[in-house]
């Protein structure tokens, strides 16, 4: 099977859709002639023309906005947010419109929003966001995240041909860093399934995108010191695979909830309800959240070091959960 | 285009009466003074066109055959309506089948700038499809001033899309009047830095208004791309029902009650010989008996079933939704000028 790139996986995503549905098209600031800020839709335009890969002025809201008119059309729009901080400009588009119209109406807004997230790459405040919580409140979304490079193709798939508004968030870490088997054949990953990345018995580290090779790392160290911990990569934000996170606690009897957003009002809240509402019981030790700081995304190198979750802090806190 | 206009009116009349006996849920949004461009603008489109009209272009959802029941059910919140309850007034969605020659209906959602980057969109989409229809897209001075305007207009004129806004000048964005919304003088010229071409019309004047938009909608269904018709025109009531308008001086309601829209186009019917003061009596009677009969039936409707609360949020768990009932009206068969 063919190993290629995290990035290289979204590229074929994106071509394998847009060769079988001519409904399929990209629109976004410098996706055309440029191929994208990190060269995601290079070669599109060669391939499909500019009525299907349509560069744009910098317009988030009217980026998301005709999107959403075109899927009325029949489209399947896929919209590239250069970065994906920049959601920011188009959220009244997303969580208004788009996430109330099948609601209202019965008419779905069959649209992908798809950017690069995410830090550690010194991209400072406003390029290195994991916007996840900001939409986590407004049903009528879809929410994924891939960490590897066959979920990344997968999971695009299943976005592209899914008939509600999907937000397709790709670790920019991620990109080049990441390789692993991609086959060429048509293959989706359902929205809404984690999986499960490494068996263990002593706690579950709930986690996804580049968290998952952070809690991958953690779980080896840990490992030497007779730690066996289980790594659940989420894969779907929206809706959370609740059967799987509530399973592999019931096993292991603890948690630790790693997202790399910040930790005030993130993901892990909702992570942590759903364990203490579901799995109270089955909990040995406290229910624990590694996110990062409370404050906004640092430029300098060992800000973002101090700011990010790491290695260090999730075998630090295993080993607490552990000996609780 | 009198018999829409007066329908308009007429089906507001009764939304006041169910207002005031407590059968209207929220606020009622009346387009009193501004039938008349609502109607001459959707009259020059074509059946399978589509439009994205505000809360007060009743005109135009009565000129593309929404009936007027439908209207009724949206206000009272029945679970027979489009929205089943779920949104208010007239935000309701109308998308055929693409070969139907039927309206794309796209009711606004209240950040009303919203309606022009969807409406580029619709345009858009419907030409990629190789389905193609002109947007008419209505917006408020107010909405011209926010962001979303801004970037949908200049989208449309970039990928000269299909688009046909009009911006009415209503004199008032809930109080705030004109003079502090923007500092020209002419809401049209709010087109000229898109490249976008832009007349400014008399809204008041139900044939001129008629005249601009068929120029319009024709050059952008010719390929010359998105177009802007300025109206000018009065919010003859305040925002809502529960706004008694204090902030309008007195001269002004004066000044523009003496260019109410229907007087005028009745005058001009009966002054070319289109039409008797009879005929025009007879299609008084006829809308004005048509909302209140349809005002009744809606009355006796459901509410919705509150088991059906968090139902078709996705995909997968849809229920039911009505579609959107379209009637042609009486004179539907007479040429159109």
């Amino acid at each position: 099977m063919p190993v290629i790139t995290y990035l290289e996986a979204i590229r074929q995503a994106l071509f394998d859709e847009m060769a079988a549905d001519e409904r399929v098209f990209v629109m976004g600031e410098d996706v055309g002639a440029y191929g994208g800020a990190f060269k995601v839709t290079d070669g599109l335009l060669d391939k499909f023309g500019e009525k299907r890969v349509i560069d744009t002025p910098i317009s988030e809201a009217a980026i998301v906005g005709s999107a959403i008119g075109a899927s009325y059309m029949g489209m399947r729009p896929v919209c590239e947010i250069q970065f994906i901080d920049f959601i920011a400009c188009a959220f009244d588009m997303l969580t208004n419109f788009a996430a109330t119209s099948r609601y209202r109406n019965g008419a779905g807004a069959p649209i992908v929003v798809r950017g690069p997230s995410g830090g550690g790459v010194g991209g400072g405040p406003f390029h290195s966001l994991n916007p996840e919580s900001f939409f986590l409140n407004t049903p009528g979304l879809r929410m994924v995240e891939p960490a590897t490079a066959y979920d990344a193709k997968g999971l695009l798939k299943a976005a592209i041909r899914n008939d509600d508004p999907v937000l397709y968030f790709e670790h920019k870490f991620l990109y080049r860093r990441i390789k692993d088997e991609v086959p060429d054949e048509d293959y989706i990953v359902p929205i809404g399934k984690a999986a499960v990345k490494r068996e263990g018995s002593d706690l579950t580290i709930i986690t996804f995108g580049a968290m998952v090779y952070t809690a991958l790392d953690a779980a080896t160290r840990l490992e030497a010191d007779g730690v066996h911990a289980e790594v659940l990569d989420l894969r779907s934000l929206a809706p959370l695979d609740r059967e799987a996170i509530l399973q592999s606690v019931s096993k292991t009897n603890r948690a630790l909830l790693l997202y790399e957003a910040r930790r005030t009002g993130g993901i892990g809240g909702e992570l942590a309800a759903i364990i203490a509402e579901e799995a109270f019981e089955y909990l040995d030790a406290p229910i624990m959240r590694i996110a990062s700081q409370d404050a906004p995304v640092p430029y300098a190198p060992p800000l973002e070091a101090a700011f990010l979750p790491s290695v260090e802090k999730v075998i630090a806190g295993a080993k607490k959960l552990v000996e609780y | 285009m009198y018999y829409f206009a007066r329908l308009a009116r007429d089906v507001e009349e009764r939304l006041v009466i169910l207002f005031r006996q407590s059968k209207v849920i929220g606020g009622l949004y009346r387009s009193l003074g501004q039938e008349g461009e609502s109607v001459a603008t959707a009259y020059a489109l074509e059946r399978r066109d589509a439009v994205l009209p505000l809360i007060r272009n009743m005109g135009a959802l009565m000129t593309v055959g929404v009936r007027p029941l439908e209207i009724f059910r949206q206000y009272m919140a029945k679970g027979t309506s489009n929205s089943r309850g779920r949104d208010l007034n007239i935000h309701i969605v109308h998308l055929p089948d693409e070969d139907a020659n039927e309206p794309v209906i796209v009711g606004p959602i209240s950040m009303l700038g919203d309606s022009i980057p969807v409406a580029a969109g619709i345009a858009m989409g419907a030409r990629m499809r190789g389905k193609p229809r002109v947007a008419m897209a209505w917006i408020g001075d107010g909405a011209t001033s926010t962001g979303a305007f801004h970037e949908g207009m200049n989208f449309a004129a970039v990928q000269r899309i299909p688009l046909v806004v009009v911006a009415e000048d209503n004199k008032f964005a809930y109080s705030t009047p004109i003079s502090k919304q923007m500092a020209i003088t002419r809401i049209d010229e709010r087109a000229a830095s898109y490249g976008i071409p832009h007349e400014l019309v008399d809204g008041n004047d139900m044939l001129a208004v008629y005249d601009v938009a068929k120029k319009m909608v024709d050059r952008a269904r010719d390929g010359a791309g998105a177009q802007l018709i300025g109206v000018d025109t009065m919010r003859m009531q305040g925002h809502a029902q529960h706004d008694d308008a204090r902030y309008v001086p007195k001269a002004q309601i004066d000044e523009w009650s003496r260019k109410d829209p229907l007087t005028r186009f009745r005058s001009a019917l009966v002054e070319r010989q289109a039409g008797s003061e009879k005929d025009l009596d007879d299609i008084d009677r006829m809308t004005r008996e048509y909302a209140a009969k349809e005002a009744d039936l809606a009355v006796g409707e459901p509410m919705p079933d509150p088991e059906t609360v968090s139902r078709g949020v996705y995909a997968g768990d849809d229920f039911a939704v009505p579609r959107v009932e379209l009637v042609r009206s009486p004179f539907h068969q007479l040429a159109r000028p």
